[in-house]
């Protein structure tokens, strides 16, 4: 049984700005460049834009790059909270607006300056020091000197080695494979310059078992998206990827970052969640994924998630890497563009946009094979959300 | 001490205290390890909330935990360095005895016989802003008592 809004809009333009580490330029500009690449990527005018979907973490608030292109009205305006944990629900929602008719040309974007400006791997952000129920949950983790995403995700990376015998290298496996793939991307940072095992062995250590090449980039840039009808898209330059799964899921005592009372913490029920909504949505199941964009801020999350989506076993996803199933001509290409430890963080939203490049065969490593489903991902421990992206055929 | 200005101030947030917390934090100043419990189901729950997720009841007390725990995951964060810490610094999650987890820095244990299982004890030591907090300890040194700052 497939969804009411499956199927029924399609991202039909991708954007972005560069991707660095300094863009000597301000994060509302970023989002501006981004924005505009997108819609002419789409061929759609700037006028035409009816809607915005964002992070709650967004800085340019929709009203603010709406004043600044002279975009003259929106009639449909979202947030969504949880940082890359939600990276897909902004498309989940410009889909559900296209498809109810409140909106007929919804833009998704993320801008920032977040290496040279604030970075989230240095320390909690601006909004961590407000005190409500919102940043209750610091209370719990901060004091004790858990304070950046990796040295909160590292509980779980731990566990997961001991129980399942999983190893630095393992987890090591995801960076080579990544900066192998962003060493052929000329929009990645580490265009050119891939890595060895080795390397990331000898990498300095973050928070045990996390080294410094288990975490992803923090960079500066900005990715927009374009979401309107299918029917709209077929008619415009480039082939859509059509939205057939759109999901959101939050599990049992679910906490940001720290749901460390589950029994097994482990495990992700959240994810679990959004793939059985998403392969109900779209009519398919796992098997029928061709590639798959898996966010990565940090490596461990793209083990676990390669077993909660349920492409191998529990506790199986290092000898599914290690067998060359992540790589181009392999079962599941994975993070072809390089992904966040290759290409460029940009909180999961250039993620989406590869996952869009897939579908219409234009990625710089382009699988061989025929590309009919993509998967693309939010970040976990957290709140989490996800797409099935199809080709229309 | 890390190699960073001693005058660079921390960036742990100060402590968000409710009426649903503010038992665990009163009872951490003098010495004791507090459990939320629901009154009508009994049910033991950590971190605190106002109500109970098994039963829905927003009535509730506290037990005192001994402080006996075993390590159930843990870290050894290098970096990024805060003022507040000494690093490396090993960051524990246990089991406590009476059922629930809890997250605290550890201190007196070699960061090389971290361990699943490694019995460890609730002690307490002033934090970043001068709060003191649980801190966890080798099994049979201070559980129970309040200890100085690092
Ligand atoms: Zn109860």
């Amino acid at each position: 049984m497939t969804s009411p809004f499956s199927g029924g809009a399609a991202i039909a333009g991708i954007g972005a700005t560069e991707f660095s580490k300094n863009s000597g330029r301000s994060e509302w500009q970023l989002a501006c460049e981004a924005v505009l690449a997108a819609l002419d990527d789409a061929r759609i005018g700037v006028e035409e834009v009816d809607g915005f979907a964002l992070f709650t973490m967004e800085t340019n608030p929709e009203i603010a790059v709406a004043r600044a292109l002279g975009i003259p009205e929106l009639t449909f305006f979202s947030r969504i909270p949880h940082g890359g944990g939600g990276a897909c629900a902004p498309v989940q929602q410009a889909a559900l607006a296209v498809t109810s008719g409140v909106a007929d040309v919804v833009v998704v974007y993320r801008a920032f300056n977040e290496r040279s400006g604030h970075r989230f791997g240095q320390g909690p952000p601006p909004f961590a020091y407000n005190q409500n129920t919102d940043q209750e949950y610091r209370n719990w983790i901060n004091p004790y000197g858990l304070l950046t995403p990796a040295q909160q995700e590292a509980f779980l990376a731990r566990l997961y080695m001991e129980k399942y015998g999983a190893t630095s290298a393992d987890f090591g496996q995801v960076s080579v494979l990544s900066r192998k793939h962003a060493a052929t991307n000329p929009k990645a940072w580490f265009f050119e310059r891939p890595i060895t095992i080795e390397e990331h062995q000898a990498s300095r250590m973050i928070a045990d078992p996390l080294r410094l090449l288990d975490c992803c980039q923090e960079s500066d840039g900005g990715q927009a998206l374009v979401i309107v009808s299918t029917e709209r898209a077929r008619d415009l330059p480039h082939p859509p990827a059509v939205i057939t799964g759109a999901a959101q899921g939050v599990g049992p005592q679910q906490i940001s970052m720290s749901s460390y009372y589950r029994d097994d913490i482990d495990a992700m029920p959240e994810v679990e969640l959004v793939a059985q909504q998403l392969w109900r949505q779209a009519g398919i199941g796992p098997d029928d994924i061709d590639a798959a964009i898996l966010y990565d801020a940090f490596t461990p999350m793209v083990l676990l998630q390669l077993e909660e989506y349920g492409f191998c076993g529990r506790g199986e996803a290092r000898h599914f890497i290690a067998d060359g199933n992540l790589e181009v001509d392999g079962r599941l290409p994975v993070n072809t563009n390089g992904g966040q430890l290759g290409e460029g963080y940009i909180h999961g939203v250039n993620g989406i946009a590869e996952g869009v490049r897939l579908v219409r065969g234009t990625s710089v490593n382009q699988p061989t094979k025929t590309i009919d489903n993509v998967l693309v991902t939010g970040g976990s421990p957290v709140p989490h959300s996800a797409l099935v992206l199809a080709a229309d055929r | 001490m890390t190699d960073a200005p001693q005058e660079r101030r921390t960036a742990v947030p100060g402590l968000t205290v409710t009426q649903d917390n503010e038992f665990f934090f009163t009872a951490a100043r003098e010495g004791r390890l507090e459990i939320q419990r629901c009154t009508d189901c009994k049910a033991l729950r950590h971190p605190p909330g106002p109500a109970c997720p098994s039963c829905r009841s927003f009535e509730w007390d506290t037990v005192t935990a001994s402080g006996r725990c075993t390590l159930h995951s843990w870290t050894v964060v290098h970096h990024p360095q805060d003022p507040a810490f000494t690093y490396p610094l090993a960051v524990g999650l246990v089991d406590l005895e009476e059922g629930t987890r809890l997250v605290a820095d550890i201190s007196g244990v070699d960061h090389a016989d971290l361990r699943r299982g490694l019995e460890l004890e609730v002690g307490f030591a002033e934090h970043a802003h001068g709060e003191v907090l649980p801190q966890l300890r080798p099994a049979g040194t201070t559980a129970g008592t309040r200890g100085g700052s690092r």
